[in-house]
């Protein structure tokens, strides 16, 4: 039985295991390849998408659980207000090399602008702690999401 | 002295110059008219490097693989510089796998690595953009029937002022066409660059923020079917036997092929070709190496490093100083096996067809992978097409090609194209890893506490001699041995070297920062126990060791002051520093860290001092720094491969921790301003951060470490 997945407000049918994790039907079956395979675990954060607007590792996700949810991926979100402060920031702070993690972060940065408009050193930490870099980006990471949030203050007072 | 003092890739300069077929040097460009059999006649296509279309963007072809380092920036920068064009009005393509075209000056092959890329780009690539804009200037002033001198080219448009005429490059591409290469090109003096030492945006970052950018493992040929595989845990072993019927029952799953080493199931996405894989039930015959462990693979290393050496480099009188002088230290350092887990997990894809081949990778060596495909085949090398794409992280990994073989042979069972995607697990356990490496120090010392003698022993495999053969010269591998004699003024110094390879079976390669990574620890280790043992500070017992190393010296001395090197810190904290001349470029880094009682080990404040010559980008120098400090970090926390029964421990990023936020210390990066020719910055901050580190561990603790990875057991205090 195929299952319905909501990908960045468009309805797609799948039609594979319910078992499968959201991943490979994101980006094998539907072709969104910017979504990342880093481990196949939930260790290292590549995989990142928003479900219902919560960061979530798509790798770990079964297609039946995700099929009652809202997916946001990277290709979207970019039209949400934290994620494309966030896109912002990463360029203007010249975050990115080889960008394979790039994706995982961005999602992980917007999720957690959008539950926290401030976050302090710790607070980026507890939640970014959850997605590796092999390059070596963090202290851009963390510069540029402290950019995309002072962002959020300057706009929020217009 | 046998050998120079820098990096043995250093040593390849003049003679790759010589076997280089593109260029010469001389301020002259030589060498067949590039034709594309793609270019149409109205395109300007002057040279392998730049297409010029009546219409669209400028196409700049970069012979080197982006991994991140910045090299499609840094290549464009080159040539837009003085082709005199803007970055907005240029594409970049990735080169065709071609090496008679796109191999590397100094490497004599289309390879991307020891951080060469922009040292052997730096002369061939803004003569190309000056070739061009020669000719385009020639046409127009055909066109407009002036004088050559009288016009010039700016943001792509040859202008002539005194008529006010001007026509964008496109519209002079079918006659630049026609138009005589120049013979002779002058490069604009440093003083003129508009785009060359400017921190401008890379050019690349764009698209991997908003998910389009496209890597090897999003290559999506029509048809493309997905392989998931398992390679044989034991090295060198083989695939015994196999039940697959529950696979076969699972949906999606196409085919299953199996290979002597290894199998792989085809599915429809690689959900269900993992799935099915898992569902497989394999045995393996191990081989010979069924036993092997990481302690019998070290026990071997010490083995061999009591036995016979060759010798590398020698000055002075090591032997006779030592006899006379029995002060001084003994010393091993010992590095542990590495894997390098770059993000993109290992992929290729594979469509072969009776006739030819077609093969979508990212990859550090694109010659050779096209090369090896065909041999796979046996086919023609050039029934064999490589689109080659970004890397998720290279790191050394994808300077072997040994995932596009498997693909390859995978690929030949399969109708159509087929993706084979590396589990993580697969990825560690199979990687090219850096090899086991030895360094035994015998320093002895002056009346004054100084250095007279260094023998430095180095016990580790000769990757040159497969892999780029002319770095290794009468048995010694020039990588690993390039620089062990180390920077300093010393009178009697010997470099030995015991070839000493991994088991059969295992695959041991080029690891981020290459051979100064293997020697840095030792070096720099030994010079600080020698400051230790003389009662001298470490900043200025190097310093004083310096000599007329004034380039070396000044990064040392700005690292020192940078870091506010001799004030105090708190209580169970500790600053070390290390140096590092090599690739062209000169690095020293101080390290601040915090050891608690219990040995847990934070490290605060790294403070990095470089000068590798002209700098192209500013940024993307210091991110680069960044980049290398942090990998290299990783590595002296937790880098290890441990070996059970002849297979890899570990699989994942659960028992293979890497660095995360959370423990990445700030990273300050001070350039030294310089008109030098550029050095190699990519590897440069990977060998300098763990010695530092190190002894950073010995001022807070007392702790001398001799071996990496760090063991915070050692640390604590009772």
């Amino acid at each position: 039985m195929p299952y319905n997945l909501n990908i960045n407000g468009t309805s797609y049918s799948v039609d594979v295991d319910g078992d499968t994790p959201l991943l490979w039907a994101i980006r094998d079956v539907i072709g969104l390849t910017g979504t990342k395979f880093g481990c196949g675990i939930a260790m290292c954060g590549a995989c990142t998408v928003h479900l219902d607007g919560q960061a979530a590792r798509s790798c770990v996700i079964s297609v039946e659980d995700a099929a009652s949810m809202a997916i946001t991926t990277i290709e979207a979100i970019g039209e949400t207000d934290a994620g494309a402060r966030v896109q912002q920031a990463w360029l203007r702070n010249e975050v990115v090399q080889c960008g394979y993690c790039q994706s995982g972060q961005v999602m992980a940065a917007a999720a957690l602008l959008n539950a926290n408009s401030s976050p302090t050193d710790e607070d980026i930490d507890a939640v970014m702690a959850g997605n590796i870099c092999r390059c070596g980006t963090y202290p851009r990471i963390r510069a540029a999401i402290k950019h995309a949030a002072t962002m959020v203050l300057t706009e929020g007072s217009k | 002295m046998s050998r120079p003092s820098t990096a043995a890739f250093n040593q390849l300069s003049r003679r790759a110059f010589l076997i280089s077929a593109t260029f010469a040097g001389g301020g002259l460009l030589i060498g067949p008219r590039f034709i594309s059999p793609a270019a149409a006649a109205e395109t300007f296509v002057p040279n392998p490097f730049i297409r010029i279309p009546p219409a669209g963007p400028i196409e700049l072809i970069v012979p080197s693989a982006e991994m991140g380092q910045g090299v499609y920036m840094g290549i464009a920068t080159l040539i837009a510089e003085e082709l005199e064009v803007t970055l907005e009005q240029i594409r970049i393509v990735a080169a065709p796998a071609d090496p008679s075209r796109y191999a590397h000056p100094m490497l004599g092959d289309q390879v991307t690595g020891g951080s060469v890329t922009i040292r052997g780009f730096w002369e061939p690539m803004r003569h190309a953009g000056a070739a061009a804009r020669m000719t385009l200037i020639a046409a127009a002033a055909r066109e407009w029937g002036v004088p050559t001198p009288a016009c010039r080219a700016e943001g792509g448009e040859v202008l002539h002022p005194e008529s006010g005429r001007r026509l964008p490059y496109g519209a002079l591409a079918e006659k630049a066409a026609r138009e005589p290469l120049p013979e002779r090109v002058n490069l604009k003096p440093a003083a003129e660059f508009k785009l060359i030492g400017k921190s401008l945006p890379r050019i690349d970052s764009p698209d991997k923020v908003n998910g389009k950018a496209v890597y090897g493992l999003d290559a999506r040929p029509p048809g493309v079917k997905f392989a998931a595989i398992a390679i044989c845990p034991t090295f060198g072993g083989t695939l015994k036997a196999m039940d697959d019927s529950a696979t076969l029952r699972i949906k999606g799953v196409r085919q299953i092929v199996r290979l002597s080493d290894a199998v792989a199931v085809v599915a429809d996405h690689t959900g269900a070709a993992r799935k099915g894989l898992a569902a497989l039930r394999l045995t393996w015959d191990p081989g010979g190496n069924g036993g092997l462990t990481t302690a019998e693979l070290e026990r071997r290393a010490d083995a061999a490093m009591a036995g016979e050496a060759l010798v590398a480099h020698d000055s002075g009188n090591v032997t006779e100083t030592e006899a006379v002088k029995s002060d001084g230290i003994d010393a091993v350092y010992r590095l542990p096996i590495l894997a390098h887990t770059a993000m993109e997990p290992m992929n290729c894809t594979v469509h072969v067809r009776p006739d030819a081949c077609e093969v979508w990778v990212g990859t550090q060596v694109a010659g050779r992978a096209r090369q090896a495909a065909a041999q796979v085949i046996g086919l023609p090398v050039e029934k064999v097409v490589v689109h080659n794409h970004l890397l998720g992280g290279g790191f050394g990994r994808r300077l072997d090609h040994d995932g596009i073989v498997m693909a390859t042979r995978v690929a030949q069972r399969v109708d159509g194209p087929v993706q084979v995607v590396w589990s993580r697990e697969e990825d560690i356990r199979h990687d090219s890893f850096r090899y086991l490496n030895l360094s035994r120090l015998t320093v002895r010392f002056g009346p004054d506490g100084m250095p007279v003698s260094w023998r430095h022993r180095v016990v580790g495999p000769a990757v040159m001699a497969r892999f780029l053969p002319v770095l290794f010269k009468d048995g010694i591998d020039l990588d690993i041995t390039g620089g062990a004699e180390s920077p300093y003024d010393i009178p009697n110094k010997r470099v030995e070297y015991v070839r000493h390879e991994g088991p059969d079976g295992m695959l041991t390669g080029n690891w981020r920062g290459v051979g100064p990574t293997r020697n840095a620890p030792a070096i720099e280790g030994g010079i600080d126990e020698a400051a230790h043992r003389a009662g001298r500070d470490p900043v200025e017992y190097r310093r004083q060791l310096l000599g007329g190393n004034v380039r070396l010296r000044t990064v040392l001395d700005l690292a020192a002051d940078r870091s506010g090197w001799g004030t105090p810190l708190g209580p169970e904290r500790g600053r070390g520093v290390a140096v590092l001349a090599d690739f062209g470029s000169f690095a020293a880094l101080v390290a601040q860290v915090h050891v608690a009682q219990n040995g847990s080990l934070r490290v605060e404040r790294i403070v990095c001092a470089v000068d590798c010559g002209q700098v192209i980008n500013p940024d993307i120098l210091r991110q680069q720094v960044e980049s290398g400090v942090i990998y290299g970090l990783s590595a002296a926390l937790y880098g290890r491969v441990t070996i059970v029964n002849g297979a890899v421990v570990e699989g994942n990023f659960d028992d293979s921790p890497v660095l995360r936020i959370h423990e990445c210390p700030p990273i300050e990066v001070h350039l030294v301003p310089s008109t030098e020719a550029p050095g190699g910055v990519g590897e440069l901050g990977t060998p300098v951060v763990a010695p530092a580190l190190m002894n950073a561990v010995f001022a807070a603790t007392g702790k001398r470490l001799r071996e990496l990875p760090i063991n915070t057991h050692l640390l604590r205090r009772p």
